[in-house]
């Protein structure tokens, strides 16, 4: 079933997850306090990444619903950390070259005097490529 | 198997429970390997002293392989651990007396295992035969 | 010198096909020691073991080398033919020249010349054997059970039946084990109680069965057919002899706060108790942790109430000594600590309560008298949620979890979903499941019964989250099916928690050098052809200790465990095997090394008396090979420094002379 693409590779080497450790227990997402927020369930990027479904994950609005609470990875009883799966297919969309997510144009609009100039250069730095 | 003329003499040392078995799987299989290698029955991988393994050296052997149960499998509880262990130590000291570390190797094939047990002696043979003749242990008085 | 018959086999065409089994036979002929060299069609045949007979007689043969299949295939049978002859099995050697030469090779040539050398290691084998005789040794015609639930009450009703004395020691205050705190059992819902006290009846009542409850293993040594073992008898402060189990005492002990452990904790017990009505041996028994005379000197209302008099507040442990002739372990089960599930609530939330203790709240003996109230506010739970595999089925590397299936747990769950909807039909019943696994006979329909009759609501998902929610629970859960995230507010949840193996079995692992995995369930000697025994000979394993089981599966398997001690009690002497270590005592430098990598505890030290020079005596202590215990893995000859260690039949110089022969 699994299309061993490039994609699927990269996203199963940067999360260092073994999906095949998954007993569909769904036990992540009984405890993912994101759950409503998301269109794709924890226990569903298991199953896609192991699908090789990486591009439907990647358009998806889930991976930035993911809080990166870890109580997925907590309680998993196979240890199979599915929130860092979502994090994997968040860095494939961050690290796509040229896409520029942040431009400098945008900064005016966004600033405000509390938020420290330091998260403006690391978001630049992050997403503008 | 002869190799730039010269025969490759491979002595295996089987547990009596596992390998020894697989080996006897592998012939009711029909699954060749050269016939360089000689089994010799041991109860279990633990009863193979080091002393046997120079001993083969030194009488000309090319090649020496020891065959056990399974970690965890063995029918004597623990004793393949021992084979690890110990071998680990003598396939060291044999590295330094200038043996390749290739010519010795422990392997694990339980008795179901007779395409793993002809496959294993293949390899080996293959591994051993491309290092050629082994001269540094030989003992030149029990040449005849 | 050996006078040697070599004898190779045609195996039909299976080893004369590739084989030129004359030529072998030729050639073989002209080694030393050598007398008499054959072939024959099928040596293993009547005509070919005959033969063979013949050939010792004539050539007054000391050695025989037969080359011919397997020796896993017919050794035995030539040894016997060889025996018959009047000649020591042990002088017979088999060179394979079936699966390791002929089914292998193609080339005629090579073959028969790797056939040459085989026969040839075999001969210089054969120079070096000696006669062995296999020893024998007695047997106690005594078994021991350790543990008194269903597995070791079976085990010892069957030896007893077959006229053998067992002992059972049992370390609470009563036998029955797990199976005495159910309330129904699976599939057939017929009551606990009334399948199991019968049987524990039945066990106290056998003149053939002793029981020690109350008491623990203390020691065990020995081997098969004579093993000792040291038994602690814990002082119960009752004459067990003179207490008629009236109760009296049970019910003025003034020390009322005792949790009650058989009904996990759920109410209290007095001080001196009788853990329950239908207790083996009725007996009281006084909780010294709790009493209040035993702590300060001050109460005696027990022994002032007491009838018989069994009330002595001095009674001291006590030590016996037994023998045996072979021991059973059934030491069981416990579910493991909930507590370590911080998200299902449990030791948090008093509705939380584990399948055990929902048990009890169902038994007409528990805590409820068999209504089923919650913990909390003793109120008519309307909406249960079961959780099934808590701790099971996690990674091996799981701090919290066990890695197998606890396989008991979707049938108790089901049995409990389905009591529930048929005593309160008020009641919404959940089951949160990752798979249900009801193999075995009428279980499926079982679950398929509590799904379709009585309406209990499986979910194909797991519990994420329990928290208290005023006086209700709520239960957060996935739905994988619908994909949806569920929140509910539920009245009681029940964990269906992971089985382990009891806390002692590893000590008791340890005393009877019988292995254990690494979750310490007792390993057999064999997954499937000898699921009863342990590789340690004589030790026998019934019920859980050996892996998850049903009550079912543990009554066959304490059966069967029952019919292998009997096998070996019933024989008057057991034949070991002769090929077992022995050391050279002039040799032995006593260093303890072979002690220690014995997997079987067969080496012993004892101190010698040797000769010394100049008419002295030197005491020096020395390894001695119990061969009644010895297994002969070799594994001290290896280890011995001084080379005093060797192995018979597989001796240092046999192995090197095949080694030699090989190599020449």
């Amino acid at each position: 079933m699994s299309h061993s693409n490039n994609k699927t590779e990269q996203v199963l080497r940067s999360s260092g997850v073994d999906v095949r450790k998954c007993m569909r227990c769904g036990k992540c997402t009984a405890t993912c306090p994101a759950f409503d927020e998301m269109e794709y369930h924890p226990h569903q990027f298991v199953y896609m990444v192991e699908k090789g479904e990486i591009d439907k994950l990647a358009a998806s609005k889930s991976i930035y619903k993911c809080l990166s609470c870890f109580a997925c990875v907590d309680r998993c009883p196979r240890g199979v950390e599915p929130a860092k799966l979502v994090e994997a297919v968040r860095l494939t969309v961050i690290r796509q070259q040229g896409q520029n997510h942040f431009k400098a144009d945008d900064i005016p609009a966004m600033l405000d005097e509390d938020m420290p100039q330091q998260l403006f250069v690391t978001a630049l730095r992050k997403y503008s490529k | 198997m002869q190799v730039n003329g010269y025969t490759p003499k491979i002595v295996a040392f089987c547990c009596n429970w596992c390998s020894y078995a697989g080996a006897d799987g592998a012939g009711s299989a029909r699954l060749s390997y050269p016939e360089n290698v000689k089994i010799i029955r041991v109860p279990c991988s633990c009863r193979v002293n080091p002393m046997f393994i120079l001993r083969a050296f030194q009488r000309g052997a090319d090649g020496v392989i020891i065959a056990g149960c399974h970690p965890g499998d063995c029918h004597y509880t623990s004793g393949n651990y021992f084979t690890r262990r110990r071998m680990a130590l003598l396939f060291s000291m044999l590295d330094y007396l200038g043996i390749e570390r290739e010519r010795t190797r422990v392997e694990w094939i339980s008795a179901a295992e007779g395409a793993k047990f002809s496959k294993t002696m293949n390899e080996f043979c293959d591994t051993v035969a491309a290092l050629g003749e082994n001269k540094r242990l030989e003992d030149l008085r029990c040449k005849q | 010198m050996q006078r040697i018959g070599v004898f190779i086999c045609h195996c039909g065409t299976n080893i004369a096909g590739t084989v030129d089994v004359k030529a072998v036979a030729e050639a073989l002929s002209h080694e030393q020691g050598v007398v008499f060299s054959t072939d024959y069609q099928y040596m293993c045949s009547e005509s070919g073991q005959q033969l063979m007979r013949e050939a010792i007689r004539e050539h007054k043969l000391t050695g025989i080398v037969v080359g011919s299949c397997s020796p896993r295939m017919h050794e035995a049978t030539f040894r016997k033919a060889a025996a018959a002859e009047g000649l020591n099995s042990y002088m017979v050697e088999i060179a394979n020249l079936r699966e390791h030469v002929s089914w292998i090779h193609k080339d005629m040539k090579e073959a028969t010349e790797k056939a040459i050398i085989l026969g040839r290691a075999a001969i210089a084998k054969v120079h070096l054997n000696a006669p062995l005789q296999a020893g024998e040794s007695p047997v106690t015609k005594r078994a021991l059970v350790i543990g008194g639930g269903i597995a070791g009450i079976q085990t010892a009703l069957d030896i007893a039946e077959a006229g053998f004395e067992v002992d059972i020691v049992e370390k609470s205050p009563t036998i029955g084990g797990k199976m005495a705190q159910l309330d129904k059992t699976f599939p057939t819902l017929d009551c606990a109680a009334c399948i199991l006290t019968p049987k524990m009846v039945d066990a106290a009542q056998n003149e053939k069965i002793t029981i020690y409850a109350y008491s623990e293993i203390e020691a065990v040594k020995g081997y098969v057919g004579n093993f000792k073992a040291q038994i602690r008898r814990k002082a119960r402060y009752v004459d067990e002899t003179k207490c008629t189990g009236c109760g009296l005492c049970t019910e003025k002990c003034p020390q009322k706060k005792v949790p009650n452990e058989f009904n996990m904790g759920m109410d209290t017990r007095r001080a001196i108790y009788i853990p329950f009505a239908q207790a083996v041996p009725k007996v009281a028994t006084i909780d010294a942790t709790y009493c209040t005379m035993l702590k300060t000197g001050k109460c005696g209302v027990c022994s002032k109430i007491c009838g018989t008099g069994a009330i002595d507040y001095t009674q001291k442990d006590e030590i016996i000594e037994r023998e045996y002739g072979a021991i059973v372990a059934a030491t069981g089960f416990n579910p493991i600590d909930a507590k370590v599930y911080g998200e299902y609530g449990y030791g948090t939330c008093p509705d939380v309560v584990t399948s055990l203790e929902l048990e009890r709240l169902m038994n007409a003996a528990g805590p409820t008298n068999g209504t089923l109230l919650r913990p909390s506010d003793k109120a008519h739970p309307h909406k249960i949620v079961f959780v099934q595999c808590v701790g099971s089925r996690c990674t091996e590397t799981d701090e919290r979890g066990k890695p197998y299936c606890s396989k008991i747990c979707c049938m108790y769950t089901a049995k409990h979903a389905m009591l529930i909807r048929e005593k309160y039909p008020d009641t919404e019943v959940y089951v949160f499941y990752i798979d249900v696994r009801t193999p075995g006979k009428n279980f499926d329909e079982f679950y398929r019964r509590a799904v379709e009759q009585y309406g209990v609501h499986y979910i194909k998902g797991m519990v994420g989250k329990v928290t208290q929610n005023g006086t209700q629970l709520r239960v957060q859960a996935s739905d994988l099916l619908a994909g949806e995230q569920l929140h509910i507010d539920a009245d009681l949840v029940v964990l269906a928690t992971a089985i382990e193996p009891d806390k002692t079995a590893r000590s008791i692992g340890t005393m009877l050098t019988a292995s254990m995995d690494t979750n310490d369930f007792f390993t057999e000697a064999h997954p499937k052809l000898r699921p009863v025994e342990s590789p340690t000979a004589g030790i026998f394993l019934s019920g859980v200790c050996q892996g998850p089981k049903d009550i079912p599966e543990t009554v066959s398997q304490a059966s069967a465990c029952a019919a292998k001690v009997i096998g070996v009690l019933a024989k008057d002497k057991l034949t070991c095997n002769p090929c077992v270590a022995s050391s050279d005592e002039m040799l032995c430098n006593g260093c303890s090394s072979c002690e220690k990598v014995c997997p079987y505890g067969a080496i012993t030290y004892s101190d010698k008396e040797f000769r010394g020079p100049n008419r002295t005596t030197l005491i020096r202590r020395v390894a001695s090979v119990n061969p009644a215990v010895c297994q002969g893995c070799g594994a001290c000859t290896v280890a011995c420094p001084s080379g005093a260690m060797d192995l018979k039949g597989f001796t240092n110089k046999q192995i090197m002379a095949e080694v030699d022969a090989i190599c020449k």
